[in-house]
């Protein structure tokens, strides 16, 4: 059983974790109008004053803030503090539009590597362990991040970064990794490229703990790891402008918890704005309560998630968000259909014929949107009668349209076909002309 | 008695898979006896009888290829008109199925050679035994 990092706050009676969350959201409020030229000028726009901000509820007064803003203001436009205090930057990849940055005070890396030194605590990681760090480092928040965390709370940190399979496997056994943190299709590529070297991740090495995300995964994946690997799979959750990677499941697999001191999380509906019911489907809003450079005030991430504020049988009393669903920006619109690829993906890998990894490409014939999945045969699923081979083409077809309500042509490649990601896998290939 | 292992590999149609298939088992010095390919469309599939086929297995599985073994009867065949009737006839009565089947002449060349996939290769077994059909085992298939 593990036990807490933070416990006083961890465990914080809600009452108490409430009046902490108004009085950081008061003085956020305050300091953003205070210092960025951008929130003042939006506070005016909305007619809202900081001294209008009384209780928590008022939040839903505030403005949203957008992806969009920060491209608007690119590079800094949107800073609250002065170069002077801001000690690092990161820059998103901006493969969908003009790249953004983010910037941290000294605080600001500190409340970081904080949350993620609870969140690594709370699934059972202290500093016994060796934690191999396999997200990017370097502009991405992902390396650097889980590096901080999981410094802070003692563990060893083996900062491989991204590709060089094979020494990362070699690293993992000579340097008993008991923990590695990467996006989930460079895990199931790790395991893969192990298999080829002979190495058994369940016997030949000590790893018992991953810390997966970047990118959304499906439980179905995450029993697939955790039955070939004899790992406990955790995920992982966060988004470069709200610090990086900051929050995990804990150990009992029930919710992510979101640090309700550093962070007010709102789940909204996407089309009336107004507040969604715990346990229904809605898009994340955050408003950072304790961050000084780039302080946002109820960003929409675009993500769709569920909230439940009860507090959890670990004892925590933050509220927890389920696995994410999708980004919005992920979403296709095929035939007018809302696809989703966790859809995919989670329907894939239910197929035992199925291999790890897919994709999804996304074509135009003369007025009709075609879908077409291609996924690797295993060798399990493999029976030579061309008759078995074309009944699992179409009972794949016939499980994604259950789900998906739309048809896909499902091809079958051979193994190794799909291209394999270090970072964040790119399933979708969207050949639609606009 | 132990069945004769073919060799089943899983391939997409585009140029040059086979070719990848031949040269896997070349470089392996592995013997291709009989081989055949089912296609449908955009995938196929590959029936290979080889010299060594659990040799040809662990290749072409280190070479990532997506492949399985199969039980199938080599049975001789005279090479004459009436040859296959002689043979499939005695299985339909018998109520024994051919999933598929081929075939290829040994060098010897007074016979030919019928591979044949069923669905219950004990009694293809038995009522082609019972018709003096001769069927090859396989020492015999290593050693053509």
């Amino acid at each position: 059983m593990s036990g807490y990092w933070d416990p006083h706050i961890e465990r914080m009676p809600l009452e108490d974790l409430h009046a902490l969350q108004e009085d950081r959201l008061k003085s956020v409020v305050r300091y953003v109008y205070d210092h960025s030229a951008f929130y003042r000028r939006r506070f005016k726009e909305a007619g809202v004053e900081p001294s209008d901000i009384r209780t928590l509820a008022d939040v839903s007064k505030l403005p949203f803030t957008r992806k969009v803003d920060l491209r608007d203001n690119y590079p800094t436009g949107m800073f609250s503090a002065p170069r002077s205090q801001v000690v690092r930057y990161h820059v998103s990849s901006g493969t969908t539009g003009k790249p953004t940055v983010v910037g941290y005070t000294k605080g600001d890396i500190e409340t970081w590597s904080e949350s993620l030194a609870r969140a690594l605590t709370s699934i059972g990681l202290d500093s016994d362990d060796v934690v191999q760090v396999g997200y990017g480092y370097g502009l991405f928040t992902g390396g650097l991040g889980l590096h901080y965390g999981a410094e802070r709370m003692g563990a060893t940190v083996l900062p491989v970064g991204t590709g060089n399979t094979e020494r990362q496997i070699e690293l993992m056994q000579d340097l008993e990794t008991t923990a590695i943190a990467c996006t989930p299709s460079y895990f199931l590529h790790i395991m893969e490229v192990a298999e080829k070297m002979g190495v058994s991740i369940k016997k030949d090495t000590k790893l018992k703990t991953g810390i997966f995300g970047a990118e959304p995964w499906s439980l179905e994946t995450r029993k697939r790891i955790e039955d070939a690997t004899g790992i406990n799979a955790y995920d992982i959750y966060g988004t470069s402008e709200i610090s990086g990677p900051l929050f995990t499941e804990c150990h009992v697999k029930k919710g992510i918890h979101v640090w309700a001191d550093m962070f007010l999380t709102e789940v909204l509906d996407p089309k009336t704005d107004e507040p969604v019911e715990d346990g229904e489907t809605g898009e994340l809003v955050f408003t950072t309560l304790h961050k000084f450079a780039l302080p946002l005030i109820r960003y929409r991430i675009g993500d769709l998630s569920i909230m439940n504020s009860e507090p959890c049988e670990c004892g925590r009393t933050h509220p927890r968000i389920m696995r994410i669903l999708g980004r919005t920006d992920d979403m296709l619109i095929i035939r007018g259909i809302n696809v989703f690829p966790s859809q995919v993906e989670a329907v894939l890998m239910n197929i035992s014929e199925v291999g790890d990894h897919w994709e999804i490409l996304v074509d135009r014939k003369g007025p009709l949107d075609m879908m077409t999945v291609r996924v690797e045969l295993t060798s399990a699923g493999f029976s030579d009668k061309i008759g078995d081979l074309i009944k699992l083409k179409k009972k794949i077809s016939k499980e994604l349209k259950g789900v998906l309500n739309i048809a896909a042509e499902v091809d079958l490649v051979e193994p190794g076909t799909i291209p394999r990601s270090m970072g964040k896998a790119k399933r979708v290939t969207d050949n639609r002309k606009v | 008695m132990s069945e004769i292992k073919q060799i089943s590999l899983f391939v997409e149609n585009r140029p040059g898979r086979t070719a990848k298939v031949a040269k896997t088992l070349s470089d392996a010095g592995v013997n291709i006896r009989a081989l055949t390919i089912a296609e449908a469309g955009d995938f196929g599939v590959i029936r290979m009888v080889l010299d060594d086929p659990e040799k040809g297995y662990k290749v072409l599985k280190e070479n990532a290829f997506t492949v399985s073994m199969t039980d199938v009867l080599a049975v001789e065949m005279k090479d004459t008109p009436g040859g296959l009737y002689e043979i499939v006839n005695t299985l339909g009565q018998s109520h024994v199925n051919v999933d598929y089947a081929y075939a290829f002449v040994t060098a010897k060349a007074q016979r030919a050679m019928l591979i044949l996939r069923v669905d219950d290769i004990a009694k293809a077994r038995q009522v082609l035994s019972e018709k003096n059909v001769k069927i090859a085992t396989k020492e015999e298939i290593q050693a053509i």
